[in-house]
């Protein structure tokens, strides 16, 4: 067991690599660090001196991948291969348009993205799992048909709908909590409360159903029938045997967004103004700001292969049959 | 010729989309399976009303699709010269709608103004009288409301006419009972439940041109474009969004999932780096940053594009292009998965017996098979792209500001959310259009997955 | 006194669809039957018959679709459909305990065996804690799992077949049923598992006092287990009777051809009669004898009225209007089946063929070990001759067949095919030579491109291999072979999905016959069909052979099919060839201990038990052979030397080979 998780930790080394030579293709190869200075300043009232300028001060001066000038090994360091792209390995992800540095920017905005992103997660995860499995015990009934039309209809809204109406209704018509904001502490909750529920709210349709389906096709397995011919009652046999089996699956796509949690929601937040990671992404997208994107694609990567990792262990303590092989 | 046809390369594959799915069906025809499949879905009174609403919102598309330019007035001894502006069909159907155009905001069925402005013959700041909403009254407003009615009721009366006689044809060429088109719901037929949509549609549009033409129905923007036309037109971008992008991520997915799990060896390790390493991007980063480098390459060659049109179509492909490259590696992936399973079918042993060659067996034996996977996962898709088109012109990585879209009337609108009192039409409009055209594609989605999935059919 | 009284069942399945109103499947039509307490009672009928159905109606298991629509089942005088679902749940596994056909997906697989027992334990004996695992462990103690504390912990993947079916059980017994529902209880399991669970179920019934309904398709497990028997025929019961009455003279034409499809060696090189036609589907209605259609001693009233029960003998009834005892079926009993003339050279000659797979662990996939599903075998089979391998799941046949074929490369060893060696081939150069050898696959389901027209599955090898000619010609091949294999031309232009499974087998041999090959692997190619139609497929394969002088490796596991058709016989063991030689020689005077226990293992429709010794345990994992005689640590005579080396081969006579240093 020890030797499939190193195997597994081996295998995202390739991976990394190969999500950082595509993020420095994608944004020095595509477009030459001339055109980005062109287009941010302006095509119109452009000068080689500006661009130069603009170029210097994001260190996007030096050669792409090999510096003829440099000696002494600094022609493969002193590039912006090796400063933009290589050095996101050691955390450093170089500063932000605005001259702060993004790696400290992303520390201290983990953490309001988190708060609002594992409560809705949990919570989103275990009202699915209820609804689903409210259902599926009332499978064939006229309850599970309107159940499911309804989740048909709740995933077939857009979430802006869930985001604007929720603020909307409980905010401006109801003024149970503020519209926006945070604020560190114990404050928070009443900043976070309604976020939250709206996150949850948004997901239930989707998920309930897709939960359904799986604890269906377990239903209908051979053990199902096995266990009521001991004369389980309905509850035992969905809670032990169902449940511990539809866990596999489940697992598969719960276990690998655990990480990237951390990474916020975009909507969530700008319409919150939550200053986590989902707003300082959305920011950087609309001013621009190539550094600061590139940092959160490399971190969001590396956030989903620790995922992938974590779904091979959760197998493991789920599956009996991947742990003692 | 007063007009010049125009084909943007948004509608050459929206018809080229369009001829291959009928392709797709001429061949299903002859394929017993693949037609006892659609039979069910045929049969299927839910999946068959979600058609008849997604045929009119196709209808829309097409209609929308079919571009000119308008021949400007001839200038002596000039050769002819065209508008720049282009417009489709559908503008051509809604030029009342489009050319109607009020100052700024005003409130569904208004005759004024959503804000007070300082008139010029008064000193009071007043709600101005809309330029055509409601214009037809005239300085009697009292009779607003019977106005109202009575387009109402039109409305309403027109396209019950407009279906009884649809209705009676249908009668008279099947020979069925007209109380037959009305049984919806257990013990009716699919038939009935396409007959009432198309009720439902046909009142919806009826009501639609007769208030439409003398009120804005569903209200106007800031700079005062009819909210009606814009949803009209946003159908468009939502179909191409949700039908190109899997359209164009389909060869590419199929080609490497049946490589992977058909060669297997390297080629395989290959392709399955390749759509791991894409699928640990998170999606909308990934998404981001190649629309912005996107955009770098378009706005740092405007010489490329003759109109403004394409401009905006090419960002729309582009798009496309990018939604598709990072959404088909759970396609690659599930066919891969697919391939593993039928290459150790016996019926792909016994081709290799015969010393039947690789691609021969993956066109014949494998492909085939694989085929309902593909339109089901052609149908899954197509509701989970519209809404992320709203998503994604939100975040500002969506299609051009100038295109008319949900997403761009969204983004828009909820600048407006402030507003006291609330700027909500618009915003509602969208909603609305969206919901309709989503909650189709589920269902009439859900039945296909069900009568082409075996394993679905619980 | 009967435990179990079931009146006029029906069960029915809803059908139809919204345009054409609605049907109902009746799947069990009326079926009446008691059992008394102590009794073994077996519902004998070919598939879709409706036995497992009964069964999971009488336990209220039935599918969501299905409902009991009429009759009534009494157990142990409480009216089983009527009762609340809580009163119920006490009649599963208290009252009536039921195991399963799969015993592999039966299982809960992320529970251990210790929780699905103490979990029925809990329910019906009130145990729990350190007392419930005691009696669990029991439990596995009184159905032959051997070292029970250990087995407790483990998960189903972790036993064989043969271990989870004895679990199985073992949870059926936790509530002390008086009823045990066995549903083709031994169907999956290889034949000398299947003799080790016959013979626990046996003894549990016999020490417990508890009845018995087993449900299976298998004439041998009725004449071993059963004290009565019930015939099911498309949802009804044809006939009832004691089982030595049953088995001495038959009463319901149906059973009689049951029995004379049965393969065996009298009937060898003659026809094995069947049954035409197909079971009728479950949503026809019938007016009169649900049989009368593939009925040979059909009369006019046969038709029009359904027949009553008749008396026929001491306990015997039956449903037809046949006085007296039906006609015994003229199946041309045979001569031995003509050998082909003994030529020089063998067609196939196969020489220390090995295929291994090899097992990677660790940190970097290195090959730690191999699987070695093939571990040298040697065979030789002659132009126009059928050999037959036989053996056990797991024993490499398969493999060994498809390695032959090429369709996997083998690890080391010869094959040669008229001389030409095949493993030295490269693809190119097997091309031509495929037209030579063919193969017929085990699923008649899985081996037809659902997708493909028949035309085109069988015109598929003749444009691979170039010997179809102009496109008029091949049409009028495929239409030559459809008739060959007794098929219409017509039916080319259909898709398999129309097809049943024995036609579908008849197309697959068509496929294989298109490129005119001189040997046929046909691999288990009745297993997956019921006996009538198998008895057609071996007609055929047959008269085939007769016409086409082919050459058949017949791979199987069903030693009456062998003893039907086999001229030479090689039985695998664990990856080789135990021992070789004639039909005769290996059927009728077996010498390695292996090839002895697995004849004895077969249960014999004249109810003649063997006295050879049955086999302990299972068959070892191929990743890990036993050191010496691989099947030592089973085999009665084994001693210290057998662990020493592989046996070579000794001959008895000119063809008879056994792999044995005890003899």
């Amino acid at each position: 067991m020890l030797a499939y998780v190193i195997r597994r930790l081996l295998y995202a080394i390739p991976i990394l690599v190969g999500v950082n030579l595509f993020t420095f293709a994608l944004f020095f190869v595509v477009n030459t660090p001339d055109d980005m200075a062109r287009m941010q300043l302006g095509v119109k009232r452009v000068t080689p001196e500006a661009i130069q300028k603009w170029k210097a001060e994001r260190g996007y001066d030096k050669p792409l991948v090999w510096n003829a000038a440099a000696s002494d090994g600094a022609q493969l360091t002193e590039t912006i291969f090796f400063s933009k792209s290589v050095r996101m390995f050691a955390g450093d992800f170089g500063r932000a348009d605005d001259g702060r540095d993004i790696a400290r920017e992303i520390g201290s905005r983990m953490l309001p993205s988190l708060a609002i992103a594992l409560p809705t997660f949990t919570l989103g995860l275990f009202v699915a799992i209820c609804f689903a499995l409210l259902l599926v015990f009332f499978r064939a009934t006229a309850l599970d048909f309107y159940g499911v039309v309804l989740c048909v209809a709740m995933m077939s809204i857009s979430g802006l709908f869930y985001i604007i109406g929720g603020q909307w209704l409980v905010s401006k018509v109801w003024h149970l909590v503020p519209i926006s904001g945070y604020s560190g502490g114990l404050d928070a909750g009443k900043f976070l409360i309604l976020p939250v529920i709206i996150g949850v709210f948004g997901g239930i349709g989707a998920s309930t159903r897709w939960y359904r389906t799986i604890f269906l096709e377990e239903i209908s397995r051979d053990y199902v029938r096995t266990a009521r011919a001991k004369g389980l009652p309905e509850r035992v046999v969905l809670f032990r045997h169902v449940l511990r089996n539809a866990l596999i699956p489940i697992l598969t796509g719960v276990v690998v967004v655990i990480p990237t949690l951390f990474m916020g929601s975009l909507l969530t937040e700008s319409f919150f103004g939550i200053p986590g990671l989902g707003s300082y992404t959305i920011d950087a997208i609309n001013a621009q700001d190539f550094a600061v994107v590139r940092s959160m694609v490399f971190i969001g990567s590396v956030l989903y292969i620790i995922g992938l990792l974590l779904t091979d262990l959760s197998y493991t303590l789920a599956d009996p049959r991947v742990r003692l092989q | 010729m007063s007009i010049q046809p125009m084909l943007l390369w948004s509608d050459i594959l929206l018809f080229v989309l369009i001829a291959s799915i009928v392709g797709l069906m001429l061949w299903a025809r002859r394929q017993e399976a693949l037609r006892a499949a659609w039979g069910r879905v045929a049969r299927n009174g839910v999946a068959m009303a979600a058609a008849t609403v997604l045929a009119a919102f196709v209808l829309v598309g097409l209609l929308d699709s079919l571009h000119y330019r308008a021949l400007l007035p001839a200038q002596p001894g000039a050769t002819a010269r065209y508008a720049v502006e282009v417009n489709s069909a559908l503008d051509a159907l809604l030029a009342d709608l489009r050319l109607r155009a009020e100052k700024t905001y005003s409130a569904p069925l208004a005759t004024h103004l959503f804000a007070r402005e300082a008139l010029e013959n008064s000193t009071q700041r007043e709600f101005p009288r809309l330029q055509f909403g409601g214009m037809h009254l005239g300085a009697n407003l009292a009779g607003h409301e019977f106005d109202l009615a009575l387009r109402l009721s039109r409305g309403v009366a027109g396209g019950l006419a407009v279906w009884l006689l649809l209705a009676a044809a249908v009668c008279r060429w099947r020979g069925m009972e007209f109380a037959a088109l009305l049984r919806i719901g257990s013990g009716g037929n699919a038939l009935a439940a396409v007959s009432v949509t198309l009720l439902a549609i046909l009142l919806l549009l009826g009501v639609a041109i007769s208030v439409g033409g003398g009120y804005h129905v569903f209200g106007t923007d800031k700079v005062g474009q009819d909210v009606l036309y814009l949803s009209l037109k946003s159908i468009r971008t939502g179909l191409l969004i949700g039908t190109l992008t899997t359209l164009v991520m389909l060869p590419l997915a199929v080609l490497l999932g049946i490589l992977a799990g058909y060669v297997g060896g390297w080629v395989d390790d290959l392709i399955q780096y390749l759509y791991t390493t894409l699928s640990s991007i998170p999606g909308v980063l990934l998404i981001a940053a190649a629309v912005l480098m996107m955009q770098v390459v378009i706005d740092t060659h405007p010489d490329w594009f003759a109109t403004s049109a394409e401009r905006a179509d090419a960002r729309l492909l582009a798009l496309c292009l990018i939604l598709g490259m990072t959404s088909w590696t759970g396609v690659a992936r599930l066919l891969r998965g697919e391939t593993l399973k039928l290459r150790e079918l016996e019926f792909v042993q016994a081709a290799q017996a015969f010393g039947v060659g690789r691609l021969a067996i993956m066109r014949r034996h494998i492909l085939p098979n694989l085929m309902h996977i593909v339109l089901i996962s052609l149908v899954m898709d197509f509701s989970g792209l519209v809404l992320a088109e709203a998503v994604l012109s939100y975040v500002g990585v969506g299609v051009d500001p100038t295109t008319i879209s949900f997403g761009t009337m969204i983004n828009t609108a909820r600048m407006e959310l402030a507003r006291e009192p609330m700027v909500w039409w618009s915003l509602l409009a969208a909603f609305s259009f969206m919901f309709a055209l989503v909650l189709a594609a589920n269902l009439f989605a859900d039945a296909v997955r069900d009568a082409f999935d075996p394993r679905s059919s619980a | 006194m009967s435990i179990l009284s079931v009146r006029d069942l029906v069960i029915e399945i809803p059908q139809g669809d919204l345009l054409r109103g609605v049907g109902a499947a009746r799947p069990v039509d009326g079926i009446s039957f008691d059992i008394a307490a102590g009794e073994c009672f077996a519902l004998l009928g070919e598939s879709g018959c409706g036995k497992s159905m009964t069964a999971l109606g009488i336990m209220r298991l039935l599918p969501a679709a299905a409902r009991a629509s009429a009759g009534t089942v009494h157990f142990e005088d409480r009216d089983v459909l009527a009762l609340p679902e809580a009163a119920m749940r006490g009649v599963r596994g208290g009252g009536i305990g039921m195991i399963f056909q799969e015993p592999a997906t039966s299982l809960n697989p992320v529970l251990t065996v210790g929780d699905q027992i103490v979990e029925a334990l809990q329910l019906h004996a009130g145990l729990s804690g350190a007392a419930a695992r005691a009696r669990a462990a029991g439990l596995l103690d009184q159905v032959g799992i051997p070292d029970p504390q250990r087995r407790l912990d483990e998960y189903p993947f972790q036993l064989s077949g043969g271990l989870r079916q004895r679990v199985m059980i073992a949870i059926a017994l936790a509530g002390e049923p008086r009823l045990l529902i066995a549903d083709e209880p031994t169907t999956a399991l290889d034949v000398t598992i299947q003799a080790q669970v016959l013979d626990l179920l046996d003894d549990l019934r016999r020490k417990q006092g508890m009845a018995l309904l087993l449900i299976t398709h298998d004439l041998g497990v009725v004449a071993r287990m059963a004290d009565r028997v019930g015939v099911m025929y498309a949802g009804q019961l044809v006939e009832d009777a004691p089982r030595r009455e049953f088995f001495a003279q038959a009463a319901h034409p149906y059973s009689v051809r049951l029995f004379a499809a049965l393969p065996d060696a009298e009937r060898r090189g003659g026809r094995l009669a069947t049954i035409p036609g197909s079971v009728p589907a479950a949503d026809a209605r019938h007016p009169g004898c649900r049989f009368a259609e593939r009925c040979s001693d059909v009369m006019a009233q046969c038709g029009s009225a359904p027949p009553p029960w008749r008396e026929a003998g001491d306990g015997q009834r039956v449903r037809c209007f046949l006085p007296g005892a039906a006609p015994a079926v003229a199946a041309a009993s045979g001569s031995e089946p003509q050998a082909a003339a003994a030529e020089e050279r063998p067609l196939l000659q196969v020489t220390d063929l090995k295929v291994h797979f090899p097992i990677r662990r660790g940190l970097l996939q290195r090959a730690v070990g191999a699987v070695r599903a093939v571990d040298g075998m040697s065979l030789q089979l002659m132009p126009g001759r059928t050999l037959a391998l036989v053996g056990e799941s797991g024993c490499g046949k398969t493999t060994a067949g498809k390695a032959m074929l090429q369709l996997l490369r083998p690890t080391a060893g010869s094959v040669r095919l008229d001389g030409v060696e095949l493993t030295a081939c490269s693809t190119a150069q097997l091309r031509p030579l495929r037209a030579k050898m063919q193969m017929v696959f085990q699923d008649p389901f899985a081996s037809l491109n659902p997708r493909l027209r028949i035309g085109d599955i069988i015109a598929e090898g003749m444009q691979a291999l170039d010997t179809g000619g102009a496109k008029q010609d091949m049409a009028a091949r495929v239409a030559g072979l459809l008739q060959q294999v007794g098929l219409r031309a017509d039916m080319a232009g259909r898709y398999p999905h129309e097809f049943s499974g024995g036609q579908r087998q008849r197309i697959a041999i068509a496929r294989a016959l298109a490129v005119n090959p001189q040997l046929l692997i046909c691999d288990e190619p009745t297993s997956a069909l019921d006996v009538s139609v198998q008895a057609q497929i071996l007609n055929l394969l047959s008269d085939l052979q007769r016409e086409l002088k082919l050459a058949y490796l017949f791979i199987t596991h069903n030693i009456a099919v062998v003893d039907y058709l086999a001229h030479d016989v090689a039985v695998m063991y664990l990856g080789r060839v135990v021992e070789r030689g004639t039909a005769d020689e290996v059927l009728r005077r077996p010498r390695h201990p292996y090839t002895r226990a697995l004849l004895a293992a077969v249960p014999r429709v004249d109810g003649v038990r063997s006295e050879a010794p049955k086999l302990a345990g299972d068959m070892p994992s191929a990743a890990d052979p036993p050191a010496g005689c691989h099947f030592h640590p089973r085999c009665p005579l084994a001693d210290e030397s057998c662990r020493c080396s592989y046996p070579v081969e000794t001959l008895f006579g000119a063809t008879h080979a056994v792999r044995c240093i005890k003899l």
